[in-house]
């Protein structure tokens, strides 16, 4: 059944490709999108709205997420399964594969490209591999959680010096790794974060790692110059005397939504996008929003922020304004609008609707749809420019 | 454990709910949850079900755990866990088909 649908993806949309060639071009507007039910993935050019390749045999992609080597040439996308897949997006086709887990939620690159780690949840813990051949470097098992279990792993992120930091969901810890010397890693373990770390992040300038809770209010920050002093929790009365909503899904913290010196943050279980102070991190206000938030993404330029929502509310987008801190649009652009991802210099954001299979270009200026292009159930969309990003 | 889903499966019987056969839920409302289970459910026990920050929910980790016990879960919810209760979306009556319908094992 699935081969048929190849077959027929393969004959009836992308007949015009050559598949065997390679390209000879710059790679700086290029990216991903993935296919999430069919295990496979689409090269896109940024610039002609158009797909270059489709590559298949990726495994289960039901939640994915990519990052790329310094040259922007491969991409190297984690899958749910456990796999680690090293796509040549030149080319179009997978230089190395491994499956190194049962079940894995995402992964970093290293500061200086070498290294590639996986945050797994099954086995619960890390493991970090040669970016070149995908080899084994560094095995490192979380906290067990009982004689069968380890902690899952989540929030993995690349940090400067050579540093990746983690948050362990079950047992509610930080971990920083330091991979200088890849033999003998180096590893400072915070305890006691906060209850059930689910995603986290990292400022562009790598200085703070901030855990979002699931099992509490408020968001762990770890102060990457000053690692000694351990986390301290933040907007940790942001839900006071509000109930809280079932969550549908997990809200994602990805790079970092930041105007000026402002943050804006997912509420998890509350309809609201969180504002909070760069500094000294004292809430500014909350921006009552449709849904509740699943990405709050700044355009690069920081005068807008655009949130997607979890089901039931997940056919809708909205886009703030980070000045008056007012919702300026609302659009249903079909459901399951899932994620979104902004040009480097924030011209457009394409948005993947895995309802309509189809990915949609957005104008962010006159904030009208421009462009739209056949994509199988698309989800993450990754551009080649977070080769230079710390944390994407 | 034991003790509470015999107290619950208790429960759901002397509320009245007991056995949901496919022929009650229409074939089109059939599809709408399977759909819903695989993209939705999916997002947290893995699109194929094999796990992810939930449970696995084959047929085999299902195997300890009777149809009543799962569709209240489904339901409800649990306490304590990211688990939401489904019920804005999801008949009782649903649930338990679906319930019915994992312990068979959906994963194609």
């Amino acid at each position: 059944m699935r081969f048929l649908r190849y077959l027929l993806m393969a004959s009836t949309l992308y007949s015009a490709q050559a598949s065997a060639e390679c390209l000879t071009r710059g790679t700086g507007d290029m990216g991903i999108v993935i296919e999430r039910a069919a295990g496979s993935l689409q090269v896109i050019d940024r610039t002609t709205h158009q797909s270059l390749f489709r590559v298949e045999g990726l495994g289960d992609l039901s939640h994915a997420s990519a990052v790329y080597s310094r040259d922007e040439r491969y991409a190297y996308v984690f899958g749910r399964d456990g796999g680690l897949t090293k796509v040549d997006i030149l080319c179009g086709k997978i230089t190395h594969r491994v499956v190194q887990g049962g079940n894995s939620i995402g992964g970093a690159i290293s500061q200086d490209g070498s290294l590639i780690a996986v945050s797994n949840y099954e086995p619960g813990g890390v493991k970090i591999f040669s970016s070149k051949d995908l080899s084994l470097i560094a095995d490192i098992p979380a906290t067990p959680v009982n004689s069968e279990k380890r902690s899952k792993t989540v929030g993995l992120v690349d940090a400067p010096d050579q540093r990746f930091v983690f948050s362990l969901y079950d047992t509610g810890e930080t971990w920083i790794v330091d991979m200088t010397d890849p033999a003998n890693p180096q590893i400072q373990k915070n305890l006691n974060v906060g209850a059930l770390p689910y995603d986290g992040l990292i400022t562009k300038d790598g200085r703070y790692y901030i855990a979002g809770l699931f099992g509490q209010d408020g968001l762990a920050l770890l102060d990457l110059w000053h690692p000694e002093k351990g986390t301290r929790l933040i907007l940790k009365d942001y839900g006071k005397g509000e109930k809280k909503l079932p969550v549908y899904k997990m809200p994602h913290l990805e790079g970092w939504a930041m105007a000026g010196n402002r943050a804006f943050l997912p509420g998890v279980g509350h309809h609201q996008v969180l504002v909070v102070e760069r500094g000294d991190w004292k809430p500014v206000g909350k921006i009552p929003v449709h849904g509740q938030p699943v990405f709050v993404m700044a355009r690069p330029d920081g005068r807008q922020i655009w949130v997607n929502f979890a089901f039931p509310d997940n056919d809708t987008i909205q886009v703030i304004d980070t000045e008056t801190l007012n919702v300026i649009k609302t659009f249903k652009p079909g459901k399951g609008a899932l994620h979104m991802e902004f040009a480097p210099r924030g011209e457009e954001v394409w948005i993947s609707i895995r309802d309509k299979d189809e990915v949609q270009v957005y104008d962010t200026r006159s904030l009208e749809l421009i462009h739209s292009l056949p994509v199988d159930k698309p989800s993450g969309i990754f551009f080649t420019s977070r080769a230079h990003t710390t944390g994407l | 454990m034991t003790n509470t889903v015999f107290l619950i499966t208790a429960a759901l019987l002397a509320l009245g709910v007991c056995t949901a056969t496919a022929a009650e839920i229409h074939p089109q409302r059939q599809a709408e949850l399977f759909y819903l289970l695989k993209h939705d459910c999916g997002s947290c026990h893995g699109m194929r079900l094999e796990g992810g920050l939930g449970p696995a929910l084959t047929a085999k980790r299902l195997a300890p755990y009777g149809s009543e016990f799962l569709a209240l879960t489904i339901i409800q919810g649990r306490p304590g866990t990211p688990m939401p209760p489904w019920r804005p979306f999801i008949t009782e009556q649903e649930a338990l088909w679906l319930a019915g319908q994992l312990k068979q094992g959906v994963n194609q």
